[in-house]
């Protein structure tokens, strides 16, 4: 009886579950917010003199693909420039003091 | 004595017992640019004890005997006179008041690019021959011209030709803005930059001689002397401007604007080091 009832519920479940998922990938909302975190990101980094072209390449991509209505891939290429953005900012702020490391003396 | 002030004492004994611990390490951190500048040629001339000390400032060239033959080739035929012969005749030609790029400098711009740049103790600030040619033209009331293009090619390639051979004489004024200019320019030339990681140093202290795809390497030592360029990369001449900026974004990173301070204290440092040396420019590059 209960695996009954579950066999009934599963599809509904993995339906349910399907559709929130491919909300949470794709909704315009979403592009929005991780866009406005990778622009936030690169802000930082244009700060501490030190973006990447490939960010900007990458925010840029987003934001074609925005403009074209696909907000799943809009949102993968924003995550993405927020990661490298991100990077630039680590890179920057290690290399305070590790570019001792490379000095001739 | 109560707790909190026995606390207070001892928070106070720390902090300063910290101080005195930091303040030697502090000591190795020391800016000497006159020791920087003996270790770099030492750097250099112990990597290659084939090349004269002289003969870096023609960087590739001076790494490789064939490329050196096809340099003593091409200059039968400067593929720089063009250019050349530009700056001569802008040099001279009188801006709309009157005034030329004659009035704006000592000895009217002849023989005097190994001084470039100098630090500039009234600004604070360290002042290339790029950006001097176009503050003499804005004070003339003339437009700017862009940093990384052929006119201020031209010019700098004509101010070159005339202190060719004269030794680079750039100096750091008993003043600890320059000093400060000096070391933020070594820290420019020696961080990792880019989604590449590359720093300046990685291709000119770490390969020169060798090669990045058809490339060889320029040494550091030396390798402002020869500018401005003509490269046949870019079917074209080459400023300094263009030159950083060029590096910065073939690392992936978003170049700076020419002439922003980080741009003019890295070519401080870079001149300083290579003080001694002779002024080759304008020079060619594959």
């Amino acid at each position: 009886m209960r695996n009954g009832m579950l066999k009934a519920v599963l599809p509904l479940l993995l339906l349910i579950a399907g559709a929130t998922s491919a909300r949470a990938e794709g909704s315009e909302a979403d592009f929005k917010t991780a866009y406005a975190a990778a622009e936030a990101a690169n802000k930082e980094a244009g700060a501490l003199r030190n973006q990447w072209t490939t960010t900007a390449a990458t925010l840029a991509e987003a934001k074609k693909s925005a403009d074209a209505g696909e907000f799943g891939k809009a949102t993968a290429s924003a995550r993405e420039a927020e990661a490298l953005a991100k990077a630039s900012i680590f890179q920057a702020t290690s290399e305070k003091e590790r570019w001792k490391d490379m000095e001739i003396r | 004595m109560r707790p909190r002030s026995a606390i207070q004492l001892a928070s106070a004994a720390l902090a300063l017992a910290m101080l005195a611990c930091a303040a030697p390490a502090g000591a190795t951190d020391k800016v000497d640019p006159v020791a920087d500048a003996k270790a770099f040629k030492k750097f250099f001339t112990d990597k290659f004890p084939k090349v004269k000390l002289e003969d870096f400032v023609n960087g590739p060239y001076s790494m490789n005997e064939d490329l050196h033959r096809q340099w003593e080739e091409k200059e039968q035929f400067p593929p720089y006179e063009f250019s050349l012969e530009m700056g001569k005749e802008m040099f001279s030609k009188p801006f709309r008041n009157g005034k030329s790029f004659e009035d704006c400098f000592p000895n009217k711009g002849i023989g005097i690019r190994q001084n470039y740049p100098y630090f500039d103790e009234k600004e604070g600030k360290v002042v290339t021959l790029e950006l001097a040619l176009n503050r003499c033209r804005e004070a003339n009331g003339e437009p700017a011209f862009s940093y990384v293009r052929d006119e201020m090619a031209a010019l700098t390639a004509y101010m070159a030709f005339t202190s060719r051979g004269k030794p680079f004489d750039i100096k750091i004024p008993n003043d600890p803005r320059a000093l400060e200019a000096y070391q933020k320019g070594k820290e420019y030339f020696y961080t990792r930059r880019g989604q590449l990681n590359f720093s300046c140093a990685t291709c000119h202290v770490q390969s020169p001689g060798e090669r990045i795809r058809a490339e060889v390497l320029a040494p550091a030592l030396g390798i402002l002397n020869a500018m401005p360029i003509y490269r046949s990369e870019w079917s074209g001449m080459g400023t300094t401007s263009r030159r950083f900026t060029t590096c910065n974004s073939q690392i992936r990173g978003v170049p700076l604007n020419p002439q922003d301070d980080e741009y003019r204290n890295l070519e401080y440092y870079l001149s300083y080091v290579s003080n001694g040396l002779p002024i080759s420019g304008p020079g060619a590059r594959p």
